[in-house]
């Protein structure tokens, strides 16, 4: 039987030592008619040969990124990934392994997370970062959860131009708690600085917004950071992209009290999106407030350095229902690749990622904006590596048409409450010249009326 | 200790190169300069070799599954098969964008679906959303479910849930974020729920129980049918926490034994990898008359092929994750369902059931178990003879097994045993395996009366002695000191 290393011969010896004659005697607990009958009705198992076949199978039944040229994004995107990433990543040691409960035996593991902890801070501008949550949008939604810890007040306010999935996952997690959420209007693409300062009042808790937003454009965060703390109590929560912060100036630098965002970019694959993993970092005043598990420097009895998880009491397994999450589990594994990612990258080479994604991106959006009859809806508004483009025609129809000549154009912006013609372009540093002018070409070759 | 990456860092050094840009804009002809960062964030600097020399090392450091075992009660840290991990690096899997066109999704679509399907037979409920992204937040889908169903009924006074005191301590937390209040059920003298407790608090307002079964005593709540009349006479609904499900596959399913809705840990019964701590997997199973509260989307099927199902959201609980969940631990699960098949399965349960009494049996002459019967897939020994006897507890016999190669058992819970140690070998270990950790345990008994120093003092041999916690929350130290 696989994975089951136990003979029959084995198995007899072992029910004789418990004192039993059969298996059954071990779940007299059971009630008989709670018991199943037959057995469940699955396909039947698969040796190592015929599974590899079927997957394989399947597999081609995927067109991947690899073979169509990808220009999608809205959160996930497709970075380039160094070999040794996996190499590291696929240790039996780092991935075979839990949540590292007993310190002395789970160095490995506790510092890597510490490390990962220093690179978000660094990054971000914040003092204190945790180990990790599952996504960029439930960062985003502790961190309301937290703000309403800090201050108590029941309001807050999102942006508009935030990814509109982590507005549903927002509404799932404040739900219980009765938060109001309010959402502010857009103008150019970004939130309308007016209209937050309008709604603001000594009852908000929070402020949302995400830079380079939705959107792929960069929110003027000085002047709304201005609005946000008009009252003191409010928190400023932002959502980012690692990458662009290579480039962009970190979130410290505007008095981002809560920052977190979505890390996948960071050296992992794209997997239909997941796994993902989520930062989020704050000030140490706030460590106690804060979700997730966190990894502190100490040291052992004889005074060597040693790292283990902290602040505990904060957490599900011993403050229950007085935790500050229910979180459990971090995203350890995501979080090694995008440390091993970083070093690997280093200073200069996470500026190069960052500043040819702007570069290209900007490059193919002025030869779109060229394009007879395709414009850009922002023209006037700074973005960094993704912009949405009006076409003549439903983006679906040009994202059918594009797939037919091997491009993955972009996402369809209407199933988001945009108009059905707005498409949205993300371009990372794969792209090479040749895709781009393609894709250029491409679109200009359609001949829209 | 090793150094941190950043104390290896040497300025210049790179570990990739990329190619050179072409087209070459400044960048403040295209971001204003306004929004540029000015002074770099100080990434380490190292080449390929220096970044392997780091995390290699460090990764020797970890104790694993594939260096022995690992017996965390209700963690199930059962072996990962190989195959898994080289069949869910096929780049046609590595390289999908969520938002692809359908057309273009359909190998991992069809497997997506499958794996729905194969997850509603195991577990005898009807649907299965695979979105959430662990246990902990599958427990909160399941619950956002339950509130929604009670509301969408105008049952708005329902407002608590009830909770065993022996449960994991993420079913009262997910509970509270949903925004219920948590009461508690007192275990009885067997180590099961309390039925005459149980009566005098349930009532109308009570919105549903949340139940792990077999319980975190490694015992099976053999008085199901019971409860779960007492819960559906008030219109609760019943949670099966699936934390536990290796013990039951193939043999009992949850669905058809009283539970409404449940979640399922990928990561502990279907073998995909633990992580270090995630990413796991948490998809949620319920019956037809919650189906319609699932998060969107679901993974459907028509004429056409397979698709992302929205038809229900506008009953749906929403969402929980930006897209649809840790797809890669999920494909890990087909591959292991489609190894193992039913029968397969079954033989998972009955070893891993067979190798906890037989664990059981070997050491419980050594170590006070407090509800000695035969357990399931897990069982619940405690240090209170040698805390009495020799000054020794649970912490010490714990770190001591570190010096012996073999990871601790889950310590301190469930909070209802003193000084507990609960321990779950899993069916991946062997009767070879069991018998060495049985003797490391009996070994430790020995030396709690011979030797109580060598306990107090381990571990010995580790890469770290026994680390100050204490200090670790005094400094608050949680990111290295970079120097320019």
């Amino acid at each position: 039987m696989p994975y089951i290393p136990n003979t029959d011969e084995e198995r007899k010896q072992m029910l004789e030592k418990i004192g039993v004659h059969s298996f059954e005697e071990l779940i007299q607990a059971i009630p008989e008619k709670l018991r199943l009958k037959k057995p469940l009705n699955l396909t039947s198992p698969l040796s190592e040969l015929e599974l590899t076949q079927l997957v394989n199978l399947l597999a081609s039944q995927n067109i991947d990124t690899q073979k169509f040229s990808c220009f999608l994004g809205a959160g996930v995107y497709d970075h380039f990934i160094p070999a040794a990433v996996d190499t590291i990543v696929s240790r039996p040691e780092f991935y075979t392994a839990y949540t590292p409960y007993q310190a002395e035996v789970s160095q490995g593991t506790l510092q890597y997370i510490y490390e990962y902890q220093t690179l978000i801070c660094e990054l971000t501008g914040m003092e204190i970062s945790n180990a990790s949550m599952y996504d960029g949008a439930t960062a985003v939604a502790e961190a309301i959860l937290m703000a309403v810890r800090k201050n108590r007040l029941k309001k807050a306010i999102i942006s508009p131009t935030i990814h509109p999935e982590f507005i549903k996952v927002i509404q799932s997690y404040t739900a219980g708690i009765g938060l109001e959420l309010i959402f502010c209007h857009t103008k150019d693409g970004r939130i309308d600085i007016d209209d937050l300062t309008s709604k603001m009042d000594e009852n908000v808790g929070s402020v949302v917004i995400q830079t380079p937003n939705f959107l792929g454009n960069i929110e003027s965060m000085n002047e709304l950071e201005k609005v946000v703390h008009s009252n003191p109590k409010t928190l400023l929560i932002v959502s980012v992209d690692p990458i662009s912060l290579a480039i962009l100036k970190p979130p410290s630098s505007y008095k981002a009290d809560i920052v977190t965002g979505e890390g996948q970019a960071l050296g992992n694959n794209m997997y239909m999106g997941g796994p993902l993993f989520g930062f989020f970092a704050t000030h140490k005043d706030m460590a106690r407030l804060m979700p997730g598990r966190i990894v502190g420097a100490t040291v052992d009895v004889e005074g060597k350095k040693a790292y283990t998880l902290t602040l505990q009491t904060r957490e599900q397994h011993i403050r229950r229902e007085k935790a500050t999450s229910n979180i459990c589990s971090n995203q350890s594994l995501c979080t090694l690749a995008a440390t091993v990612y970083l070093s690997l990258l280093g200073k200069e080479g996470l500026i190069e990622v960052a500043t040819q994604s702007a570069q290209k991106s900007h490059f193919l959006a002025q030869e779109i904006a060229y394009i007879p009859k395709f414009s850009l809806c922002y023209p006037e508004t700074p973005f960094f590596k993704e912009f949405a483009v009006y076409c003549p025609v439903p983006a679906k129809r040009v994202i059918q048409d594009m797939l037919n000549k091997h491009i993955f154009a972009g996402v369809d912006l209407k199933p988001y409450g945009y108009d059905e013609n707005t498409l949205l372009i993300a371009v990372t540093e794969k792209k090479t010249r040749t895709e781009l002018e393609e894709y250029a070409n491409a679109l200009r070759e359609m001949h829209y009326e | 200790m090793s150094k941190t990456i950043f104390e290896i860092s040497v300025p210049g050094c790179k570990g990739v190169t990329l190619p050179p840009r072409d087209p070459d804009i400044p960048l403040d002809e295209i971001i204003p300069q306004d929004f540029l960062r000015e002074k770099p964030a100080r990434i380490p600097e190292l080449s390929e070799i220096d970044v392997m020399r780091h995390f290699i090392p460090l990764s020797q450091k970890n104790h694993c599954i594939e260096k022995g075992l690992y017996p965390l009660g209700s963690c199930t840290m059962k072996y990962n098969p190989k195959l898994n991990e080289t069949l869910v690096r096929n780049p046609a899997f590595q390289n999908l964008h969520p938002l692809q066109p359908e057309s273009t999704l359909q190998g991992t679509l069809q497997t997506l679906y499958e794996l729905q399907q194969d997850l509603a037979e195991i577990s005898g409920l009807d649907k299965v959303s695979l979105q959430p992204a662990a246990g902990a937040q599958g427990e909160f889908t399941g619950i956002r479910i339950i509130f929604t169903y009670h509301h969408s009924k105008g049952n708005t006074h329902k407002h608590k849930i009830i909770i065993p005191d022996s449960a994991h301590g993420t079913n009262p937390a997910s509970c509270a974020l949903v925004g219920y209040n948590v009461v508690e059920l007192k275990s009885n003298a067997y180590g099961r729920c309390d039925l005459a407790h149980l009566k005098s608090i349930v009532d109308d307002n009570t919105a549903g129980f949340m139940l792990t079964n077999p319980n975190t005593l490694g015992l099976f709540e053999d008085q199901i049918e019971e409860i779960a009349s007492i819960i559906h006479s008030v219109d609760g609904l019943m949670y099966l926490d699936g934390a536990n499900l290796n013990a039951l596959l193939g043999l009992v399913k949850p669905g058809k034994i009283g539970f409404d809705l449940m979640h399922f840990n990928l990561h502990k019964t279907f073998a995909t990898p633990h992580g270090g701590g995630g990413p796991g997997s948490g998809p949620v199973g319920v019956c037809d008359k919650l189906a319609p509260f699932l998060p969107v989307p679901l993974i459907g099927k028509n004429d056409k092929g397979y698709f992302f199902d929205y038809s229900h959201q506008n009953t749906s609980i929403g969402k929980v994750h930006t897209f649809y969940g840790n797809v890669a631990v999920m494909l890990r699960a087909y591959f292991y369902i489609r190894t193992l098949g039913a029968n397969g399965l079954r033989r998972v349960a009955e070893n891993a059931i067979i190798n906890a009494n037989y664990l059981m049996a070997l050491i419980k002459d050594y170590y006070h178990i407090q509800y000695p019967e035969y357990c399931m897939h897990e069982f619940v020994a405690d240090s209170t003879w040698q805390k009495k006897e020799y000054g020794i507890n649970t912490l010490n016999i714990a770190k001591r097994l570190l010096d012996k190669g073999f990871h601790a058992p889950t310590v301190y819970f469930p909070l209802i045993v003193p000084e507990a140690m609960m321990i779950e070998p899993t069916e991946t270990e062997s009767k070879d395996s069991l018998d060495a950790f049985a003797a490391a345990m009996i070994e430790i008994a020995q030396e709690c009366k011979e030797n109580p120093e060598l306990l107090h003092n381990a571990p010995l041999t580790t890469p770290v002695r026994r680390v100050d916690d204490v200090l670790a929350a005094k400094l608050l130290d949680t990111s290295f000191p970079i120097k320019d």
